[in-house]
């Protein structure tokens, strides 16, 4: 079985910080990590292949410092990597660059495309089934469990309240959620062939079938107006002489404003 | 593609189990909103089969509803379903298409907006159109929540934006409005159903991890006994949401370690955190300054809890709890009129 697993380097967004004073993203020295969801997925590649037998690529989008998450991927298990990186491709909505992603995997053999649900920098689960769409695959998403079934898998696929069991035929598309397993860690061997023995095969827009037009910010449908920080956290209003039932009402009325209810 | 050639604000109504989802209702009434300001129509897209109380979106305010009603359309699968909303997009050209942001929409959604090629904002907690050029202005949260951003999507139709459950709200019911029915008539064939659904299990969510809820209800050494807990857990359910607890609670007994908040237990950052009888330790606060909104309820209004609360409230938890379950109650029934 040929599986492929589309990964992205994210910053901790848990790391995190807002500057108190400018209210703007402190993102110096904050580290780049694997995507959580996609981590998963990676996993799920790497425990079928344990079990069944697979060959797993992993497939970035990125700025080339995106290198050092592929070599994760490799000291994790991984068999290949494959960097798309391109001045073209920056600045791309999740239309662009799931064209991108998918015209990189039409040049790659696959039954199985592994993608997470959603980044934690956008939170949006709109990559995967946009790559799947591309491709005119079939996709499962919100995907807790993954188990083979000779040609076919079976995938927990999760809501709301509850789950449906789902037969699905390969090839196709699965996108995964983070509660799916805990990721192993990279292995010294691992990490010493991620480096000496293993490569990252680079692939930039020349290579790819498909014109400049359509990918990066100029082929995106959506663009960003402005963006702006909510500002820095300081402390609220404290009100110290209502009763239980003004103290009620004024946090139900606060809740409303934030829209929390 | 001719932009002038599209009209409408058009909402795709989500049902489970045959009964029309809230999400669908309170986008309904953004969607009138919008209609309002763009001089058009809403018009509700219900996909599936016997839907109960289908009247209900003219209520709300759907100006037409499109209804494909089939037995294969029963359960959501997304081929199918995408398979309909593009031939609905395709001979009603619509300006602007709205869905819940729910593990259904956010699955849909994708999948049609890559197949009609159109851009989609996900998760936007604020929908207007521009004044100056009737542009639609999707905002939504990045980062964590860090930052916001307004995104347009100028050349392409429809518009598409999923919008959260609970962030807009239903318009006032009106009974009066019976709307007449459109059927769409969509085939669907056996190759359409590109996976089969082998098992539908439903439940109410697995027990969760506090770092998971959206809405933690915290209580500390100031509820006082672990029988005033059930109220913090009345609480936590009217508010869809858990109960965690401060290192002094799980010390005394009276709380599980695994709901622990703080350094030596759990880091959470959900949309609400209810600190209750809960002083505010540094160790406490570093597991959960991070929180969206956070409210402070607490007898001692030097304790340092009051510092990262949004909302500070001096005063008997155990009287403005059971107060406050009251009043979310009467705000949860004066919305559902």
């Amino acid at each position: 079985m040929k599986i492929v697993v589309c990964i992205k380097q994210v910053p901790d967004t848990n790391e995190v910080r807002l500057d108190p004073i400018t209210g703007t993203l402190i993102r110096q020295g904050v580290p780049s990590i694997i995507n959580p969801d996609d981590k998963s997925g990676l996993e799920a590649a790497l425990t079928l292949k344990d079990k069944h037998g697979a060959h797993v690529t992993v497939l970035t989008m990125g700025p080339p410092q995106a290198d050092l998450a592929l070599r994760e991927a490799l000291a994790m298990g991984a068999d290949e990597a494959i960097l798309l990186t391109d001045k073209a491709f920056a600045g791309a909505d999740t239309w662009a660059t799931s064209l991108t992603l998918a015209k990189a995997l039409e040049k790659i053999e696959y039954d199985l495309i592994i993608t997470g649900r959603q980044a934690i920098d956008g939170d949006t689960a709109q990559v995967g089934p946009e790559i799947a769409e591309h491709l005119k695959l079939p996709h499962v998403s919100y995907a807790k469990d993954i188990q083979k079934e000779e040609d076919s898998l079976v995938i927990k696929r999760m809501f709301e309240e509850g789950y449906h069991l789902i037969s699905v035929k390969m090839p196709c598309l699965i996108t995964a959620l983070s509660e799916m397993n805990s990721p192993r860690y990279m292995n010294v061997g691992g990490v010493f062939d991620a480096y000496r023995k293993k490569e990252v095969k680079i692939i930039s827009i020349a290579d790819l079938n498909i014109n400049k037009d359509e990918i990066g910010l100029k082929g995106s449908p959506t663009k960003v107006k402005k963006s702006y920080t909510k500002g820095a956290k300081t402390a609220g209003k404290l009100y110290k002489d209502l009763d239980e039932k003004e103290a009620a009402k004024k946090i139900v009325e606060k809740l409303q404003e934030k829209f929390i209810i | 593609m001719k932009k002038e050639d599209y009209s409408g604000v058009f909402v795709f109504i989500e049902q489970k189990d045959q009964k029309i989802q809230n999400v669908s209702i309170e986008l309904l009434g953004k969607a009138q909103e919008l209609a309002k300001d763009l001089g058009q129509e809403v018009t509700a897209v219900l996909v599936g089969h016997n839907v109960e109380h289908v009247e209900r979106l003219g209520h709300y305010g759907a100006d037409n509803i499109l209804y494909a009603n089939q037995k294969d359309l029963n359960i959501f699968m997304t081929e199918p379903y995408t398979k309909v909303l593009a031939e609905v997009i395709d001979n009603k050209k619509p300006e602007i298409f709205l869905f819940g942001a729910t593990a259904i929409g956010r699955d849909l959604a994708p999948k049609l907006a890559g197949r009609v090629f159109t851009g989609l904002t996900a998760d936007c907690t604020s929908l207007e159109i521009s004044a100056e050029n009737r542009d639609f202005l999707m905002t939504r949260p990045a980062f964590g929540g860090n930052i916001m951003a307004t995104i347009i999507c100028p050349d392409h139709r429809p518009q598409m934006a999923t919008v959260r459950p609970g962030v807009m709200k239903k318009s006032e019911i009106d009974t009066t409005r019976n709307i007449e029915i459109e059927s769409i008539d969509v085939q669907i064939n056996p190759e359409d159903k590109i996976y089969e659904i082998l098992e539908v299990v439903n439940e109410k969510t697995e027990k969760m991890d506090i770092q998971e809820a959206n809405v933690l209800i915290s209580g500390g050494r100031g509820v006082g006994n672990p029988e005033n807990f059930v109220k913090l857990n009345e609480l936590a359910h009217e508010l869809g949401g858990i109960v965690s607890s401060s290192r002094a609670a799980v010390d005394i007994g009276w709380m599980p370690k695994e709901v622990q908040v703080g350094q030596t237990g759990k880091t959470v950052r959900p949309n609400l955190y209810i600190a209750c009888g809960i002083s505010g330790a540094i160790q406490h606060l570093a597991g959960m300054e991070e929180s969206e909104f956070i409210v402070a309820i607490n007898k001692d209004e030097t304790a340092p809890i009051f510092e990262v609360a949004d909302v500070g409230i001096v005063g008997d938890l155990n009287k403005i709890i059971p107060a406050l379950i009251d009043e979310l109650r009467l705000a949860k029934e004066a919305k559902n009129q």
